[in-house]
Order: C-alpha cells, then structure tokens, then sequence
C-alpha cells in the first residue's frame, strides 16, 4: 500500500511518501500506527501522541479502527487548519 | 447547480468570481461571498500546504451535504495553496440561492468545513522561525454545531 505524509507528520518522518507491505497482522488504521512506530526513531517522533494523528484512506477521512482491507493509499496528517 | 472548486496557487479576484455565478441567472436572487485573508499578526509569511485529489473530493462532499440541506442556486470555493504574506487571499466561497436565508447559511457551513475536514495545513514564518499552525478547538465546536442542527432537524 501506498502511505502519504503531510505538515508535521512528512517533516518528522522526513518523506512525503512511501510503498509498504504490512505484516497480516496489521489490520486497522490504529494497528498501521503502531506498526510504523517501531519502523525508527523518526516514525515513534511523528506518532509519538497517536490521538492527535488523523487519517484518511483512498482520500476520504476515517477514524484508528477503520479497516485497511482493500485500501491503496493511506494518508496520515495532523488536524487541519484551513480556510 | 453550478458548481465551481479550484485549489490554485494564483490569487483570485472575488468580484469577478461572483459575477461569472450570476451571470444570466434571473433564479438567483441572493448572492454571499466570503473571503479568508492571511492576517498580519505578528507573521510575515504563511505556507498553506494541501493534499492534492484528497482537498478537491472533501469540498465537493461538502458542497453536496450543502445542497441536500439548502435550496442552492450556486457554489463556488476557492482555496490557494503555497505561501502567503498579510494582505493576501486564502480562500473564498461564494453561494447563491433564490433567498437570502440559504445563501448565508450555506456560506457559513461551507467555510467551518474547510476549516476542520478540507486537508489544508498552515505553516506560520515569524522572524527566522516557522511553525505550523495548531487546530482551534474555537473551530472544532463551530463545525461540530451543524451536526447538532442536523441531528434536531431528524
């Protein structure tokens, strides 16, 4: 799956993007966070408060126990401040 | 309905904007425009970074919610991305409708969307420091209170 990084998330991750295979036993959006947070220093930096951390699958908001099943590209960001 | 969503690195021009919705348009008989300016307190610059397909989608999912709510004749949104001095324009929305009620309703509903679910993030330069922008619960609570209307009108 395609993984997407914005604002303060992609500067302490330090990409704006990235292809992943998961293990199977990451099955929510809150298990890819946790997942990730053991990939290194800066991924357990940017998703050190992980209620802060907002997501979206295939471009549409959802919330940590979503699924991922059947998702192509996962965008994780802080909250928006448009307008 | 006409519908008009850019996100776009250009200014606008609000004026123009507005009369392109009207024009040839005898339906329409209120027409309100809101226009977000980047604000000079203590900033010299702003960069507005988005999440390109993601922006467009959510704020036609929310000129859609919009339209089932209000008896709309017209909406258009703009949002600019990339950096920004005081003086500058963010953002404008501008709908039309037969009455005035709906117009200003609509407007109002569409910019506390964008402030709290359009994926924009702002990023603030003050001296030789940036920082980004953190969300305003203030903002939070103004979207949250239609979903209220929503949930009393059920």
């Amino acid at each position: 799956m395609k993984l997407l990084y914005f604002a303060w998330v992609r500067e302490r991750i330090g990409k704006a993007d990235e292809e992943v295979e998961a293990p199977a036993h990451v099955r929510t959006v809150a298990d890819l966070v946790g997942w990730l947070s053991g990939r290194g220093e800066q991924y357990a930096y940017a998703f050190e408060n992980p209620k802060v951390i907002r997501a979206a699958i295939d471009r549409a908001h959802v919330r940590a126990d979503t699924a991922l099943a059947g998702a192509h590209e996962i965008a994780f960001f802080p909250p928006m401040t448009g307008g | 309905m006409m519908r008009t969503i850019r996100l776009q690195r250009e200014d606008f021009d609000a004026g123009a904007e507005q009369a392109a919705l009207a024009r040839g348009r005898p339906d329409i008989g209120a027409l309100v425009a809101f226009t977000g300016i980047c604000r000079g307190d203590g900033i010299s610059a702003m960069t507005l970074e988005h999440y390109p397909g993601m922006a467009e989608e959510e704020i036609a999912r929310h000129v859609e919610e919009a339209e089932r709510r209000w008896s709309l004749k017209g909406v258009t949104i703009i949002h600019r991305f990339g950096r920004l001095v005081p003086g500058d324009n963010i953002v404008l929305v501008v709908t039309a409708s037969a009455h005035r009620a709906a117009a200003f309703a609509a407007a109002e509903f569409l910019m506390d969307y964008l402030k709290t679910q359009a994926p924009f993030w702002k990023r603030e330069e003050r001296g030789d420091s940036a920082s980004w922008v953190d969300a305003k619960a203030a903002d939070d609570q103004a979207a949250e209170r239609w979903n209220r209307r929503a949930d009393a009108a059920e």
